[in-house]
């Protein structure tokens, strides 16, 4: 599966588009055909903050609840509520209508661009 | 993570998987395949229409001689003796203390030639126990898990299917009977058996011929909508369908009648059977705690281990088997060990998810029945 290069990565398979000081945030194409069908997403509330690597929200898939990392710190500024109310669209589109949540960037966690994370998934 | 221990084995059909692209997961040593594209698709193709399954992992113990039907009656807590010639039970293997080993399909394929099917993750300690305890019998046991590939076709066009591809009178084939015959001219055993709650049946083939079998199956399905289906739905069928899964429901620490499932103890075989005594105490005192199946009015999942809590005291009163949003009811649903005051329908009971509690109403068990 081809990961998008405009996009940067964690080793914890979410995706960032970095804006000018605001970043959106998903899960990767990898991690929701790891998941399964997702059922239910757990998003942080708009206004919180969070911080990078830290678990900020859930992914529920038939067969298993995982927790969601900021690859970001900063405040929740918003949250896709299609996705709150089709939670198929992580796997169905994760890279597009399946985002997540926008966070107020003040600081970032350890990101990748696409060829690293190739490589992780690779060798995963 | 799992700890992967010895390489997986793989099924006579892990090529045709792959080039479906399945995606695998480890499972009881063996590879099996979890789902090839989206498992809520595989769960609602085998509710309207098939699905095809690779159940190779099964094991398979084979008693042949005159006394293989006294033996399995001391074995088990059935009584597969009493089992007509082409038909097949649901049995369990108890210790001495009730706990349960395994639960068991036994097909008796003729008057001294039985079929027991276990659990993969078992038949490693089952074997050998239906070795040690057919001694003194006139019967020879195997494992004959390695001489079988098993695919299985469920749902409700499952019949139709099958009818095209084998000389046996399907329709006429009755629900937990099995037959010696051919798919697709090859030799195989056709029984009406299933773990989805729909119509279906199970083919037991040699694993050189799995791949051409599965072939055929898959053409011949086509047309019906069938589609290959992994394990991840058939645990949410088997769930939906209030049946119990060994690890889960099940296991040393439970006896039959904790698990709802005391029809299948034959308590008063004459000759007496291994965990006799303790099943017979246990029937009598009434069980500690008893299985129900819990409905979440919530989105979140209720999963195995999470607590259940009486919301009336606020105390941990039981703990979740299994757990999964159903995708035919399309809320979460779960079965659960509570204390007997506490299981009856309509009982409002919480579920502990990861420190939040959940409502969730006990119901009567399967969460589904099919209609016809």
């Amino acid at each position: 599966m081809s990961n998008p290069t405009d996009l940067q990565y964690t080793a914890e398979h979410e995706w960032i588009a970095a804006g000018s000081d605001t970043a959106r945030v998903g899960v990767t194409a990898y991690a929701a055909d790891a998941l399964g069908d997702v059922v239910y997403v757990d998003l942080p509330a708009v206004g919180t903050v969070v911080t990078a690597g830290e678990p900020c929200g859930e992914l529920e898939s038939t067969k298993s609840v995982s927790d969601l990392y900021a690859p970001v710190t900063g405040e929740v500024v918003e949250v896709n509520e299609a996705v709150d109310a089709d939670p198929s669209l992580v796997n169905s589109d994760p890279f597009g209508k399946g985002w997540l949540f926008v966070v107020k960037v003040t600081a970032t966690g350890e990101l990748m661009d696409a060829a690293a994370y190739d490589a992780l998934i690779a060798g995963a | 993570m799992t700890t992967p221990s010895a390489t997986p084995r793989l099924t006579p059909l892990h090529d045709v998987h792959a080039a479906l692209g399945a995606s695998f997961t480890d499972f009881a040593g063996w590879q099996m395949p979890v789902r090839y594209g989206s498992e809520t698709a595989e769960h609602r193709a085998v509710r309207t229409a098939a699905g095809l399954f690779d159940l190779t992992h099964m094991g398979e113990i084979e008693l042949v001689g005159p006394g293989a039907g006294a033996a399995l009656d001391h074995a088990l807590v059935g009584r597969p003796s009493a089992i007509g010639v082409g038909r097949a039970r649901y049995s369990m293997i108890c210790a001495e203390d009730g706990g349960i080993i395994d639960d068991l399909v036994v097909y008796r394929l003729a008057e001294e030639h039985y079929l027991v099917v276990a659990n993969a993750s078992n038949v490693a300690v089952v074997a050998p126990e239906l070795v040690a305890r057919a001694e003194g019998y006139d019967v020879s046991v195997t494992d004959t898990s390695a001489d079988w590939a098993l695919i299985a076709v469920q749902g409700p066009a499952s019949a139709e299917i099958l009818a095209g591809l084998t000389e046996l009178d399907v329709p006429s084939l009755k629900y937990y009977a099995i037959d010696a015959g051919t798919v697709a001219g090859i030799d195989v055993l056709l029984a009406r058996t299933g773990y989805t709650g729909e119509d279906g049946f199970e083919v037991y083939c040699r694993p050189a011929d799995a791949a051409a079998v599965w072939d055929a199956l898959s053409k011949a399905g086509q047309a019906h909508g069938l589609v290959p289906a992994g394990l991840a739905c058939r645990d949410t069928l088997r769930l939906e369908a209030g049946m119990p899964l060994y690890g889960h429901e099940l296991d040393r620490e439970t006896t039959p009648y904790e698990a709802n499932l005391g029809r299948v103890v034959v308590l008063d075989k004459p000759e007496g059977f291994i965990g006799q005594a303790a099943l017979a105490k246990r029937k009598e005192q009434g069980p500690q705690r008893t299985l129900v199946g819990l409905v979440s009015t919530g989105r979140r999942s209720p999963r195995a281990g999470y607590p259940v809590v009486d919301p009336a005291t606020g105390a941990e009163v039981g703990v979740v088997t299994s757990g999964s949003p159903s995708p035919t009811l399309e809320k979460p649903i779960a079965m659960a060990y509570v204390p007997p005051a506490l299981a009856t329908p309509g009982t409002r009971l919480q579920v502990s998810l990861r420190g939040t509690l959940e409502d969730a109403d006990v119901v009567e068990l399967p969460f589904y029945k099919r209609t016809s």
